[in-house]
């Protein structure tokens, strides 16, 4: 049974916000609400500097599920948290509780009237009929029913982002850190710079 | 004696009872999740354009076209299995 999940390896994320850019793009997402963010820690600080890219993490045992006082919440077989903005009130616990900061409120209306839950659907739109106008309006795309993946993740151009069965990612994120061993190597400070520098290793192999 | 052992169990079921998990499998009944309505995505037809293939209503095959989907994310196949 697939398990939906996104994995961002924080070895690769170059801050770049393409995937941010392409959830705004492919979902038609408002102005103030951002589904998927880039988290930058120890900015500035070489060799220090750590990306994430953060959105919804559509949890086992989601605790904005557990929260929601009008239960607008549910998961999907293919284990994809949604919700349904016709029941959602707007209250803002969910995103008390999520450790994330998933949950977007859109400013709606005049004084800063705060709008309906927004977050990502890990590209799998809402209770509307699929691959609809009405769904689309209210959570986006619907990719999934596409037989896609979130745009996000299938767009990351170092592929630091992956989406998909968790059992599928974690073979292929594991793969990956076999390959690529650890210390300077992960990221190629010797291909780049050549060995020399405290701290540096040589090149293992020819490539790093 | 007996009461004693009585209340012990009593109160470690009380307590036990916090460590229980919630059921994590997802049940789909009448076109509903949890009571809210959706489909389900391997409930509609492929697109007619694009590459995409499954069997409308078919489970099993739109998870192998996700999962030949999810590989595409794996750049180790381009780079090394040529």
């Amino acid at each position: 049974m697939a398990r939906m999940k996104f994995l961002c390896d924080a070895e690769r994320c170059i801050e770049c916000n393409g995937c941010v850019t392409a959830c705004k793009n492919e979902n038609e997402v408002p102005w103030g609400v951002n589904r998927r963010r880039v988290v930058t820690i120890n900015d500035g600080v070489v060799g220090a500097e750590k990306s994430i890219s953060v959105a919804c993490m559509h949890c086992s045992d989601a605790p904005c599920m557990a929260v929601c006082p009008v239960d607008c919440f549910y998961k999907t077989a293919d284990g994809v948290v949604l919700h349904d903005k016709d029941l959602c009130i707007g209250c803002g616990y969910c995103f008390y509780a999520c450790p994330f900061g998933a949950p977007q409120f859109p400013q709606a209306g005049a004084f800063g009237l705060r709008g309906k839950m927004d977050k990502c659907t890990f590209c799998a739109g809402g209770p509307e009929a699929d691959r609809t106008d009405a769904e689309f309006k209210k959570y986006g795309r619907n990719r999934l029913a596409e037989g896609k993946l979130p745009a996000c993740a299938e767009m990351c151009s170092t592929k630091a982002l992956l989406g998909g069965d968790g059992d599928v990612i974690a073979d292929i994120y594991r793969e990956r850190v076999l390959r690529r061993g650890k210390g300077s190597e992960v990221w190629g400070w010797g291909t780049a710079y050549g060995p020399g520098k405290a701290g540096a290793q040589p090149p293992a192999g020819g490539k790093s | 004696m007996r009461r004693a052992a009585l209340g012990a169990a009593i109160l470690a079921a009380f307590f036990l009872s916090g460590c229980g998990e919630a059921p994590q499998v997802t049940v789909y009944k009448q076109g509903k999740y949890q009571g809210k309505p959706d489909t389900q995505p391997w409930s509609n037809a492929p697109l007619a354009y694009g590459d995409a293939t499954w069997n409308k209503g078919d489970r099993a095959s739109w998870e192998t076209q996700i999962n030949k989907r999810a590989m595409g994310q794996n750049e180790d196949n381009r780079i090394y299995r040529q």
